[in-house]
C-alpha cells in the first residue's frame, strides 16, 4: 500500500493534472494560475516604505488567494515529498545518468542531489543564490514563470507566452549545458 | 475613530471568503503533490529535460498544455461562471515583446542552474529541503531588484 503512495507518476497522469489547474482556478474565482506573482506579493508585504518602489505599491490583500495557494504548495511538498516520499532514486535515462557523472553529481533518492545542498561548499551557495536571483528577476521582468506562461499562457493561446516559454528553454539549455558544468568543475 | 458595528451583510461576506481562501490552500496542496509525484520538482528531471535526454518532461508539459487548452475552451464555449458568480474571463498578457524575451531568458538561466522554478521552490521547502530558503531569499531580492530597475529596462 505504501508502495502505491510513494511511486512517481508517469507524464500522462501528471501532465493532465497540471493542466487542470488552469480551469480549476478560473472556476474557483476567475483567478489566473501563476505562481511567480507570489514573489511580488511577498515583496509588497515585506518591504519597508523607504525601500518600496512603485511596482510593489498595490493592494496585495486582493491576492491573498495566491498566497494561500503558495502555502498549499508547501503542504503538498510536505505530503508527497516527505511523508510519502519516494524512497527510490529518479528513473532517469541512461544518457542522463552519464551526464550526472560528468557533473560530479550522484543519482541518490530525492528530488535534489545532496551535492547541491552541501552548504560547506562555496560553489553551492553561488549556484543557489544566483539561481534564485535570476529566477526572481526574470519571472517579474518576463511577467510569469512556467505556470503563468508555459501552462496558462499557452493554454489560453497567448502569443507572448509562447515567446516567453521559448526564451525559458533557451536560457535553461544554456545554463544547464554550459554554465552549470563550468561552476561545478 | 467612530465605532461601526459589523452588520449581518459584513458577516456573510467574510464567511464565504474564509472558505474561499481554504479552497485555494487545498488547490495549492493538490498542485504541490502533483509537482512532486510528476517529478517536475526534481532537479534531476530538469537537467535531463534541458539535455533532451528523455521525453518525460516534454510529455508532462505537452499534455498539461493540451489539457489546459481543451478545458479552457470548454469553459469559454459554455460561458461558464466561477463559484463567485462572475463569468469566466481570461486576462490578456501585457503588451510588448522584449520583456518576454529578456525576462524569459533570465528566468531560464536560473531554472537551469538549481533546477527550480517558483512552484518547486515552495514545494521543496515543504519537503524539507531547507537550502531552498537561500533560493527563495535571493528570488525575493531579484524580484525587488526588478522593481528598482524597471523604468530603465526595455519592455
Amino acid at each position: 500500500m505504501m508502495n502505491l503512495l510513494t511511486i512517481p507518476w508517469p507524464w500522462y497522469v501528471g501532465g493532465p493534472l497540471i493542466g487542470l489547474m488552469v480551469p480549476l482556478l478560473l472556476l474557483l474565482g476567475n483567478k489566473t494560475f501563476g505562481i511567480s506573482a507570489n514573489l511580488r506579493h511577498a515583496c509588497a508585504i515585506l518591504l519597508p516604505d523607504a525601500a518600496k518602489p512603485g511596482f510593489f505599491r498595490y493592494d496585495w490583500r486582493k491576492e491573498r488567494w495566491n498566497l494561500m495557494f503558495a502555502a498549499g504548495l508547501v503542504l503538498g511538498g510536505l505530503l508527497a515529498g516527505l511523508v510519502f516520499a519516494n524512497p527510490e532514486p529518479t528513473r532517469l535515462s541512461v544518457k542522463a545518468i552519464h551526464s550526472l557523472q560528468g557533473l560530479g553529481v550522484g543519482l541518490h533518492p530525492g528530488l535534489v542531489p545532496p551535492e547541491l545542498l552541501d552548504l560547506h561548499r562555496p560553489v553551492v551557495w553561488l549556484i543557489l543564490s544566483l539561481s534564485g536571483l535570476l529566477v526572481g528577476f526574470g519571472t517579474r521582468y518576463g511577467g510569469g514563470c512556467t505556470s503563468g506562461h508555459a501552462i496558462t499562457g499557452l493554454s489560453t493561446l497567448q502569443f507572448p507566452s509562447l515567446v516567453a516559454t521559448v526564451s525559458f528553454f533557451a536560457g535553461g539549455i544554456l545554463s544547464a549545458n554550459f554554465f552549470l558544468p563550468l561552476l561545478l568543475r | 475613530m467612530t465605532y461601526s458595528p459589523t452588520t449581518s451583510a459584513d458577516q456573510t461576506r467574510s464567511f464565504p471568503s474564509v472558505l474561499s481562501l481554504l479552497s485555494y490552500l487545498l488547490a495549492g496542496t493538490f498542485f504541490g503533490v502533483v509537482l512532486v509525484k510528476s517529478e517536475a520538482a526534481s532537479w534531476y528531471r530538469i537537467q535531463e529535460m534541458f539535455r533532451f535526454q528523455s521525453f518525460h518532461m516534454y510529455g508532462l508539459i505537452g499534455s498539461a498544455v493540451l489539457t489546459g487548452m481543451l478545458t479552457t475552451w470548454l469553459l469559454r464555449r459554455f460561458q461558464a461562471r466561477a463559484l463567485t458568480g462572475q463569468t469566466i474571463h481570461v486576462q490578456s498578457k501585457d503588451p510588448g515583446l522584449p520583456h518576454y524575451v529578456f525576462g524569459g531568458l533570465t528566468f531560464g538561466l536560473g531554472w537551469g542552474l538549481a533546477g527550480v522554478c517558483p512552484g518547486p521552490i515552495f514545494t521543496l521547502l515543504g519537503s524539507g529541503v531547507w537550502a531552498m530558503l537561500i533560493v527563495l531569499l535571493f528570488a525575493l531580492i531579484g524580484t525587488w531588484l526588478y522593481g528598482v530597475l524597471r523604468d530603465h529596462l526595455p519592455h
